[in-house]
């Protein structure tokens, strides 16, 4: 049954003009890279965003040090290329070699996919931090004022009127990095990860044919518009409350 | 310390010149490219607000795809596929001749494909921002349409499009570190290289951060000034 349906699929990608031989030869191989995409891009950025709560808290309610310690971090990783980065975290862990077996972790940094997951969860987790940080700066200051006279203490002033209202703001920018990870996780093809780009460029590199990366683009499209029309349909739902107002 | 010391000076035992190069590299293009940049992106954003119902979804299609899709697979599209084509090209007119394509055309080409579609959301934006009456008050004097947006629109557009210009421009200069993976020996390729005769990846690696952190600060400043040079003059409220 599956055989027939893709060899239906191949005979039709043929008679597109395409070529069908180098599809049913590397399409596999590709949507593979398209899954292992799906699985960096979901676990970098859902434990970014757990890593960007304490450094959002950090820079809001933090003392001096606290403070300094989470813009610096922000700094470096929204200041520098993600490129860099992933180097410096998979080239750079070369240099203590020594040090990082005597502790019992050289087996993380040996692999490249660890050091493009830790990489990219660093990354967003700083960006994601900003966005989180912006989001709770712009709820009133009357608010906390008043819930705070009302004998609220801070634990249940951020449970009950901080984050509710502050997670909604920062629905639409955390989208959009979303998104900006998506595209984001294309550079660990480059230190031999094969998601999306890495299978494509290995096809390519193989067979010379150049139809390869179109089929990446599309792919790639495909999911970004996805994430992009399903993140607009939440926002509008999660906000519908407030559509009088705006 | 004194081995750092060593391994950045500049000459034939030193690394400091071949960094240096790198960085320039990177300037160069990230200062190449921004320029057309803007043009597309203007370009772009009249697409999306003419009458034309056929402008306007050529226009939204750029921005959905250039946006869309990863630089670096924006960068091979165009350095491969412009190999292709340049080949094909050749082929009619000088079948002898061996063209190949610039690592830094393609470089550019690519990222100013980018940032077209970055900047035309901005300037899309910055446009409707500008009051319709503006334009209404310039045609009623007799100004033709292009002489109003060019009189009365274009000045004013720079302050409202400045901070997400800027933005744009500390995005770009970031992913320029991308073409290095076709053999452009920018910041990020020539640190490649170091690290290969020096086998001191972490210690390279931190100090080619460090000068791309250098860069974005010193673009941050510079773009502060400029919004504040844009914001003179203008006490807001008159819409």
């Amino acid at each position: 049954m599956m055989g027939g349906i893709g060899n239906a699929f191949l005979a039709l990608w043929g008679a597109l003009g395409l070529n069908a031989e180098l599809m049913a030869r590397y399409g596999p191989r590709i949507l593979d890279g398209l899954w292992l995409t799906i699985e960096l891009v979901a676990l970098s950025v859902s434990a970014g965003f757990i890593l960007a709560i304490p450094l959002a808290l950090a820079r809001v309610e933090g003392n001096r040090p606290l403070r300094a310690l989470s813009s610096a971090f922000a700094l470096f990783f929204r200041g520098t290329p993600l490129l860099a980065q992933t180097f410096l975290v998979y080239y750079g862990a070369g240099q203590f070699r020594a040090e990082l077996e005597t502790i019992g972790l050289w087996w993380f940094f040996r692999e490249a996919y660890w050091c493009a997951l830790l990489t990219f969860t660093f990354n967003t987790g700083a960006y994601q931090s900003e966005i989180l940080r912006g989001a709770v700066q712009a709820i009133p200051r009357g608010q906390v004022e008043a819930a705070r006279a009302l004998g609220l203490r801070k634990a249940a002033i951020y449970r009950l009127v901080i984050v509710r209202q502050a997670l909604l703001l920062a629905l639409r920018p955390l989208g959009n990095e979303l998104i900006l990870m998506i595209k984001g996780s294309s550079i660990a093809s480059v230190i031999t990860v094969f998601e999306l780009l890495g299978t494509t460029r290995l096809a390519f590199t193989r067979s010379f044919d150049f139809e390869v990366y179109l089929w990446a683009a599309l792919l790639y499209l495909m999911l970004v518009e996805i994430v992009r029309r399903t993140w607009n349909i939440a926002e509008r739902h999660l906000t519908r409350h407030l559509a009088a107002r705006a | 310390m004194q081995d750092i010391v060593a391994l950045l000076a500049f000459g034939p035992d030193g690394w400091g010149d071949e960094l240096l190069a790198g960085t320039w590299l990177t300037i160069r293009l990230a200062l190449a490219t921004f320029p057309i940049g803007l043009a597309i992106g203007l370009a772009v954003a009249l697409l999306k607000l003419s009458p034309s119902r056929w402008k306007r979804a050529a226009g939204n299609l750029y921005t959905t795809v250039f946006r869309g899709l990863p630089e670096l697979l924006t960068i091979f599209i165009v350095y491969y596929g412009g190999q292709i084509l340049l080949a094909k090209v050749v082929q009619i007119f000088a079948p002898q001749t061996n063209l190949q394509v610039s690592g830094f055309i393609a470089g550019m080409v690519a990222l100013s494909l980018v940032v077209g579609a970055f900047s035309s959301e901005i300037f899309h934006a910055a446009i409707r921002g500008i009051a319709a009456g503006q334009t209404e008050a310039a045609r009623a004097l007799g100004l033709a349409p292009w002489q109003a947006f060019r009189l009365v629109v274009l000045p004013q557009l720079w302050r409202l499009a400045l901070p997400g210009l800027s933005n744009n421009w500390l995005v770009l200069l970031k992913d320029t570190s991308l073409v290095s993976v076709i053999a452009l020996t920018d910041l990020m390729r020539q640190t490649q290289i170091v690290v290969g005769a020096t086998k001191q990846p972490f210690t390279f690696f931190a100090l080619a951060c460090a000068i791309y952190l250098m860069l974005s600060l010193l673009s941050s400043v510079l773009a502060l000034r400029l919004e504040a040079r844009a914001n003179r003059g203008w006490t807001g409220g008159r819409g």
